[in-house]
C-alpha cells in the first residue's frame, strides 16, 4: 500500500477510506482493498448484530439495576468488528472499556464483560489466552502499555521474520478525547522512534462525554501521526469492510517491521458516554439522525440483500441467535453471586503480607460480630 | 394568628458549592472555572450547572481531556492574576497532575522568592458509594497533607462546603478542595452570601464528654450517626469535624481530647499512613498524660477498592463499626 497517498486531503477534505457506502454499495479505493468473500461479510453481519445485542441487553440490565454501569458501543460496531477480525491469533489487543466488539472477536465470553460491569469480578478472562488485555479505565493509559508490549515483542524477535504464524503486532484502542492526554502523545513518540509494531486505533466517535472533537483537535486526528513520524489514515468507522482492510494493512505493516500507524476510525457514539450520562443535555438530536443514516449494520444488510447473497432465513437465524445470546446473558448475569467480602484481601499482593493477613483476620472477626444480629 | 419564623433554607451540598462558585464569580471577575465537562454539561456531578449560561465561555472553560493541562493552565493563569477554579473529575486522576500540583503549584511561591503566588483551587471529588471501582473511589487526602505549600480542605456539610470554597478562592495559596460523591445530594442549612469558613479551623459538630471522634468529609455523618446511637447507650461522644486537612487544626482536636481523655479517629481512606496516623501521633506526643485509653483508629483495610457496592459497604467503617469501637474505648 502507499501510505503517502493517505497523508494529504484532496480539495481540502480529509480523505476517508470507504469500501461500502451507507447505501450498501461496494466501492474501490486505490490503497486499500477488501480481500475476503461474501461468506466473510455474512460473518461480519452476524458479529455486528450479536455485538449490538450484547450492548442492548447490558444497557437494559444496567437500567434494571443489575449492572453498576455500562459503556455502550452503539454505533461503533463496525470499527470494532472490522479491526477485531483483522487481528491474527498472535496479535495482542489493548482495549479501553468500550471494546465489547473486539472482545467478541477475540473469543471473550460477553458474560465476562457483564461480570466486570456488575462488579462481581475484574473481568476474569485470561489475557494470555485471548490476547485481549483486560479493560483499561483511565483514559489513554493503555497506549503506553501497548507501546511497551510492542517494544517487547520486537526484542523477542517476533517481528519481521517473514513467518506469518510468528510475526506479531499490537493494536491499541482509544478515543478522540484520549488524544489530548500526555500518555497518548508520549506513546506516539516512543512507538515512532523505536519503530514499534503497534497500530494506534482511534475510534473518533466525535464526543468525549460532553466535549466535542473540536475541543480536542483543529486538524483531522489521523494527520497528527505525520508530526510524530509515522503514517495516519482516516477510515469510515461505520464501514466494516474498510475498517477490516485498513487495520489488516496496518497490522501487516507492523508485523513486517515497518513500524506504527495511526488509524482514525471516523464514527459516532450513538448512545451515551456511559449509562451515567445523558447526551441530550449537550448535543442535538439532528446530529444523531444524520448518523443513523450511516448505520454500520444497515449498510451490510443492504449489500447482502441487494445482491441476493442471503434470504430472509439468514436474518431470522441471526435474530434467533441474538435472542438466545441475550437470554443467556440475562440468566447468567442474574445468577452471579456477590463475592465473599474477605476475597477483597486476596489479590492486593501476590503473597499476602503479615500485616494484611492480620487486617483480614480483624475484618473477619468484625463481620462475624454481626452474625445473628438481625 | 401569630407570625411564625420562616424555617431555615436548606440546600444540597451540590447547590451550596454552586452558590459559592456563583457568588465568587459575581464578586470577582478574576475567578474562572476550567475543566472537562464543566461548561455545557454542568460538571460530572452537576456542581457547575448554569454557570456557563451566566458567565460565558470566557470564564467557564470546557477543556481538552488532559488533567495535567487543566491544572497546569490554572497555575499559569493564577501566576498572572486570575483566580482559577480547576475541576478534576475524580480524585484518582490527580495522579495525572502530580507534577503540576506537587512540584509546580505547591512550590511556586517559595521558588520564586515570594514574587509570585498561585491563588488557585483544584476541586476534586473522592470516596466510595457508587461502585465506581478501584480507579474512581480512592480517598487520597493524606498524600497532599504531606506536601508543604498546598492547603487541603474536605468539608462535610453544605454550609461548610460553601464557606470553605469561598475562602479557598480568596486564598493566595493553592488549595485542593476535596468533595465526596456521597455528599452531593445531602441537604443541610444554607449559608448566606457573606458566610465564609476559615481554612485551618476544625469544628465541633457535636459536644460530648466520654470520647472524641475525629472525622472529616462524608465520615462526619457516620460519626454523628454513631454518636446518636452511643447517646442511647449512655455514652457521650464529641464529634470533631476537621474540615481542613492541611494545615491541620490539632488545637481543636487536643482541646477536645483534653476534656474526654479518649480519641477515636475514623476515616474512609485506607488505614496505613492515613491521616489518622498523623493525628494519633500528634496526640500521643502532646497529650500522653491526659489519655485514659490508647488512641484508636478506624479505617478501610489496606486493600484495593472494589467496584462491588456490597463489598464497598462492608469495607468502609459504618456507624455500627464506630459504635463498637467507641464502646470498646470507653469501657477499656
Amino acid at each position: 500500500m502507499s501510505v503517502t497517498a493517505s497523508f494529504g486531503g484532496r480539495e481540502g477534505r480529509p480523505p476517508l477510506v470507504q469500501l461500502l457506502t451507507p447505501e450498501g454499495e461496494r466501492v474501490e479505493h486505490p490503497d486499500f482493498a477488501f480481500d475476503l468473500d461474501d461468506e466473510a461479510i455474512k460473518g461480519f453481519y452476524r458479529d455486528l448484530v450479536l455485538t449490538r445485542r450484547v450492548d442492548f441487553e447490558a444497557t437494559a440490565l444496567q437500567r434494571q439495576g443489575e449492572l453498576g454501569i455500562w459503556a455502550s458501543l452503539l454505533g461503533q460496531e463496525a470499527a470494532q468488528i472490522g479491526s477485531g477480525r483483522a487481528l491474527s491469533a498472535q496479535d495482542y489487543a489493548f482495549p479501553t472499556y468500550r471494546e465489547h466488539g473486539v472482545a467478541w472477536c477475540r473469543g471473550v465470553d460477553p458474560l465476562q464483560l457483564i461480570g466486570l460491569f456488575r462488579g462481581v469480578d475484574q473481568g476474569g478472562w485470561d489475557p494470555r489466552e485471548s490476547n485481549f488485555h483486560l479493560y483499561t479505565i483511565v483514559i489513554g493509559a493503555q497506549t503506553l502499555h501497548a507501546t511497551g508490549y510492542a517494544m517487547g515483542i520486537q526484542r523477542d524477535g517476533l517481528v519481521g521474520t517473514g513467518d506469518p504464524r510468528r510475526d506479531a503486532a499490537t493494536i491499541v484502542y482509544f478515543g478522540d478525547g484520549a488524544t489530548s492526554q500526555g500518555d497518548v502523545n508520549e506513546s506516539f513518540v516512543f512507538a515512532s522512534v523505536y519503530n514499534a509494531p503497534v497500530v494506534f486505533f482511534c475510534q473518533n466517535n466525535q464526543w468525549a462525554i460532553s466535549e466535542p472533537i473540536e475541543r480536542q483537535s483543529r486538524i483531522p486526528l489521523y494527520q497528527r501521526a505525520l508530526g510524530f513520524g509515522f503514517p495516519g489514515v482516516r477510515v469510515d468507522g461505520n464501514d466494516v469492510l474498510a475498517c477490516y482492510a485498513v487495520t489488516k494493512a496496518a497490522l501487516q505493516r507492523a508485523r513486517e517491521g515497518s513500524g506504527p500507524m495511526l488509524v482514525e476510525a471516523f464514527t459516532y457514539r450513538m448512545g451515551a458516554h456511559t449509562t451515567s450520562d445523558d447526551p441530550t443535555r449537550y448535543r442535538l438530536s439532528e446530529e444523531l439522525e444524520h448518523w443513523k443514516l450511516k448505520d454500520p449494520i444497515e449498510r451490510v444488510k443492504a449489500y447482502l440483500s441487494r445482491n441476493g447473497i442471503v434470504d430472509a432465513g439468514f436474518y431470522a437465524g441471526v435474530e434467533a441467535e441474538a435472542d438466545e445470546l441475550a437470554a443467556r446473558l440475562r440468566a447468567g448475569c442474574l445468577s452471579m453471586p456477590d463475592p465473599d467480602p474477605l476475597s477483597i484481601f486476596d489479590h492486593v499482593y501476590v503473597e499476602t503480607t503479615p500485616q494484611l493477613r492480620q487486617q483480614r483476620e480483624d475484618f473477619a472477626g468484625y463481620l462475624a460480630s454481626f452474625e445473628g444480629a438481625h | 394568628m401569630s407570625a411564625t419564623l420562616a424555617p431555615p433554607r436548606t440546600v444540597t451540598y451540590r447547590e451550596a458549592l454552586r452558590e459559592g462558585l456563583f457568588e465568587e464569580m459575581e464578586a470577582d471577575d478574576r475567578v474562572i472555572l476550567l475543566g472537562e465537562d464543566v461548561g455545557r454539561y454542568g460538571g460530572a456531578y452537576a456542581v457547575s450547572r448554569g454557570l456557563l449560561e451566566r458567565f460565558g465561555e470566557h470564564r467557564v472553560i470546557d477543556m481538552p481531556m488532559s488533567e495535567a493541562l487543566i491544572v497546569g493552565a490554572a497555575l499559569g493563569a493564577a501566576a498572572v492574576g486570575a483566580r482559577p477554579v480547576a475541576e478534576i473529575m475524580y480524585m484518582d486522576f490527580v495522579t495525572l497532575v502530580m507534577d503540576q500540583l506537587v512540584n509546580q503549584a505547591a512550590k511556586l511561591h517559595y521558588m520564586f522568592g515570594g514574587q509570585l503566588t498561585a491563588p488557585m483551587v483544584v476541586r476534586v471529588q473522592q470516596g466510595i458509594g457508587r461502585g465506581a471501582g478501584s480507579q474512581h473511589s480512592q480517598s487520597l487526602e493524606a498524600w497532599f497533607a504531606h506536601v508543604p505549600g498546598l492547603k487541603v480542605v474536605a468539608p462535610s456539610t453544605p454550609a461548610d462546603a460553601k464557606g470553605l470554597l469561598k475562602s479557598a478562592i480568596r486564598d493566595d495559596d493553592p488549595v485542593l478542595f476535596i468533595e465526596h460523591k456521597g455528599l452531593y445530594a445531602r441537604k443541610g442549612e444554607a449559608a448566606g452570601p457573606t458566610h465564609t469558613v476559615p481554612i485551618g479551623l476544625a469544628d465541633v459538630k457535636r459536644s460530648g464528654e466520654d470520647l472524641t471522634i475525629v472525622a472529616w468529609s462524608n465520615m462526619v455523618h457516620t460519626a454523628l450517626a454513631a454518636a446518636e446511637e452511643l447517646a442511647r447507650e449512655g455514652v457521650s461522644a464529641e464529634v470533631v469535624d476537621l474540615r481542613t486537612i492541611a494545615p491541620l487544626d490539632m488545637a481543636t482536636v487536643l482541646a477536645s481530647v483534653g476534656r474526654t481523655g479518649r480519641l477515636l479517629i475514623v476515616h474512609e481512606a485506607v488505614r496505613t499512613a492515613g491521616l489518622g496516623a498523623e493525628i494519633a501521633a500528634e496526640t500521643a506526643e502532646r497529650h500522653h498524660g491526659q489519655l485514659r485509653a490508647p488512641v484508636r483508629r478506624l479505617a478501610t483495610p489496606d486493600v484495593v477498592l472494589p467496584a462491588n457496592t456490597t463489598l464497598e459497604r462492608e469495607l468502609v467503617p459504618d456507624a455500627d463499626a464506630v459504635v463498637a469501637a467507641a464502646r470498646d474505648l470507653v469501657r477499656s
